[in-house]
C-alpha cells in the first residue's frame, strides 16, 4: 500500500525539530531512519499529520565514551554499532545483539534512536537497555533529562518519551572485567522479529553469580525483566540444578500473548530453553 | 488526489535530476513512475523483500523504506546505472551461470546485496553470505544457486588479488 498523505519538514538543528513539534504537538511524528516508521506508514498503521526529518543532525550521531558509560547518539545506525571497536570493548551484550537486527540494507539506515523511541516489544536494543539499565537522554526545548530503561518502556509502542520531547542519545555502563554477557534469539528467519529473545547479564564473584539480569523481548507489550529468575540465580554457581531451578522461575515471571508466530505455551518453553543455553555459554566463558 | 510536493535535487546514475517530489512518495515508486526506471522491483512495500533496493551515497537501502524527498542532495544508483558503468559485470556474469536468474523478480535487489558483499565482505563464507542475503526474498531459485554465484565471485576476487600482490595460495 501507500504512505497517507503527510507534511515533511527536514530539520537542521535541535531548535527546528523543538519549535515543530510545539507547533504540532503529538500529531507530529519524528523520522530518523524511517526502517520502522516508512512501513508502519505504507500498511498505514500510523497517520501523523507531519514528519519531522532529522537524518541531517550530525550531532545526534556517534559513539563515544565518556567516564563509566559509552553514550551512542540517537541517530547511530545499526551497521555502524556493529562495526564499532568501542562497542565491542566496552558494551559486549549490544554487539551481540546487533546481528539480530534486521538485515544489511536495513541495518545502513535503521538507527538505535529510532529502535528505543519506537518500543517495540519484540526488538533487540530497548532488551538489551533493560538488562543493563541503561540511561535515556531525553531532550526538549529547555534542556535535557536521563531516564533509565526500566522507567523508559512504559507498553506497546509507547515510551516516556513527551509529545515536545526528543530521545538524543542512550548512555550504557561500561562492563567490567568480571561481567558477563549473552544475547540470544529465535525467529522463523535470522533478522526477522523475534518468537522470543533474551539479555543475560552476570556479575560474577569467581565462579558465584553475584548479580543477575535477565530480559527477554517479545514476551510482552513491553521489554520485561525475570525477576524471580533473577533472584533464583543470585548467589548461585551455574550448574545444571540451579539452571534448572531458574528456569522454574523464570516460569512465574513470563504470562506471554499468542502471536501470529507461536502460542504462549510454545513462547514459554523456547524462553526456558534460551535461558538455559545462555546460561550455560556464560559458565563456559571465562571472566 | 493532489500530494503536497518539495522541491527537491539529486542525481540519478550520475544524472542530475530537480524536480517538485510528492513527500509521501517512497523513492522506488518515484524511480519507477516518474523516471521510467523499472528495474528497481516493488514487492511487499513494507521492507521484507528486498526487491526494491537500490544505491543511496553507495549504500545499499530500502528503496520503499526511503522517500523520494529524503535523496535530496544525494547520489541515488539503480540496477540501470550499476550494469551500465559495469560495476556488477561479474556478479551478472556468475548468476547467469550458475542459473541464480529465474522470473528474475528479486535480482536487481539481490545483485545490489551481492555488491555489497563483495565490497564489504570480501572473506564471506558461505554461511556467513547465506546470513548476508537473507534480507532479500527469492521464491524460485532455493537460494542455492544465488549463494554458488556470490562465492564463486568473491573466490575469484580473492584469487586474483593474492596473484597481483603476489602472494600464492
Amino acid at each position: 500500500m501507500k504512505s497517507p498523505d503527510f507534511e515533511y519538514v527536514k530539520a537542521k538543528n535541535l531548535e527546528d525539530v523543538f519549535a515543530s513539534l510545539h507547533a504540532y504537538k503529538d500529531s507530529a511524528q519524528i523520522l530518523a531512519g524511517g526502517q520502522s516508521l516508512l512501513a508502519m506508514l505504507n500498511l498505514r498503521m500510523a497517520n501523523p499529520q507531519i514528519l519531522i526529518d532529522i537524518s541531517g543532525i550530525d550531532k545526534l550521531k556517534g559513539i563515544e565514551k565518556s567516564g563509566n558509560t559509552l553514550r551512542i547518539g540517537a541517530l547511530t545506525t545499526h551497521n555502524e554499532i556493529l562495526n564499532s571497536d568501542l562497542v565491542r570493548l566496552h558494551v559486549p551484550l549490544l554487539s551481540q545483539a546487533v546481528p539480530y537486527v534486521a538485515h544489511l540494507a536495513i541495518r545502513n539506515k535503521g538507527t538505535i534512536g529510532g529502535s528505543l523511541a519506537l518500543g517495540d516489544p519484540a526488538a533487540e536494543y530497548p532488551a538489551v537497555a533493560l538488562a543493563l539499565n541503561a540511561s535515556l537522554v531525553i531532550q526538549n526545548a529547555k534542556g535535557e533529562r536521563r531516564i533509565k530503561a526500566q522507567d523508559f518502556f512504559i507498553s506497546l509502542y509507547k515510551t516516556a518519551v513527551q509529545p515536545e520531547e526528543l530521545l538524543v542519545a542512550v548512555e550504557f555502563p561500561i562492563a567490567t572485567s568480571n561481567q558477563k554477557f549473552v544475547f540470544m534469539e529465535l525467529a522463523r528467519r535470522m533478522g526477522d522479529y523475534a518468537m522470543v529473545g533474551l539479555a543475560l547479564a552476570l556479575t560474577m564473584d569467581g565462579k558465584t553469580i553475584r548479580e543477575c539480569a535477565i530480559s527477554l523481548m517479545a514476551m510482552d507489550d513491553k521489554p520485561i525483566l525475570a525477576p524471580s529468575a533473577m533472584k533464583s540465580l543470585a548467589g548461585q554457581q551455574i550448574h545444571s540444578e540451579s539452571i534448572l531451578q531458574a528456569q522454574n522461575a523464570l516460569d512465574k515471571d513470563l504470562d506471554p500473548p499468542g502471536d501470529l508466530q507461536a502460542n504462549a505455551a510454545t513462547k514459554k518453553h523456547l524462553a526456558r530453553v534460551l535461558l538455559s543455553r545462555a546460561l550455560t555459554q556464560a559458565g563456559e566463558s571465562h571472566v | 488526489m493532489s500530494d503536497r510536493c518539495m522541491h527537491a535535487q539529486f542525481t540519478v546514475n550520475g544524472e542530475s535530476v530537480q524536480a517538485q517530489v510528492p513527500v509521501r512518495m517512497h523513492l522506488v515508486d518515484y524511480l519507477r513512475e516518474e523516471m521510467g526506471l523499472t528495474g528497481s522491483h516493488l514487492g511487499c512495500e513494507h521492507g521484507v523483500c528486498g526487491a526494491c533496493q537500490v544505491m543511496v551515497d553507495g549504500q545499499v537501502v530500502r528503496g520503499c523504506l526511503t522517500l523520494a524527498i529524503q535523496a535530496d542532495g544525494k547520489h541515488v544508483q539503480t540496477i540501470e546505472g550499476l550494469t551500465e558503468n559495469r560495476e556488477l559485470q561479474k556478479l551478472q556474469a556468475a548468476f547467469l551461470k550458475h542459473n541464480a536468474f529465474q522470473c528474475g523478480f528479486c535480482s536487481a535487489g539481490m545483485l545490489l546485496t551481492a555488491l555489497d558483499i563483495t565490497q564489504h565482505h570480501k572473506n564471506a563464507s558461505r554461511e556467513e553470505i547465506k546470513e548476508l542475503i537473507s534480507g532479500n526474498y527469492c521464491r524460485c531459485t532455493g537460494y542455492q544457486a544465488i549463494v554458488d554465484a556470490i562465492e564463486s565471485v568473491l573466490h575469484a576476487n580473492l584469487s586474483s588479488s593474492s596473484t597481483q600482490s603476489g602472494v600464492k595460495v
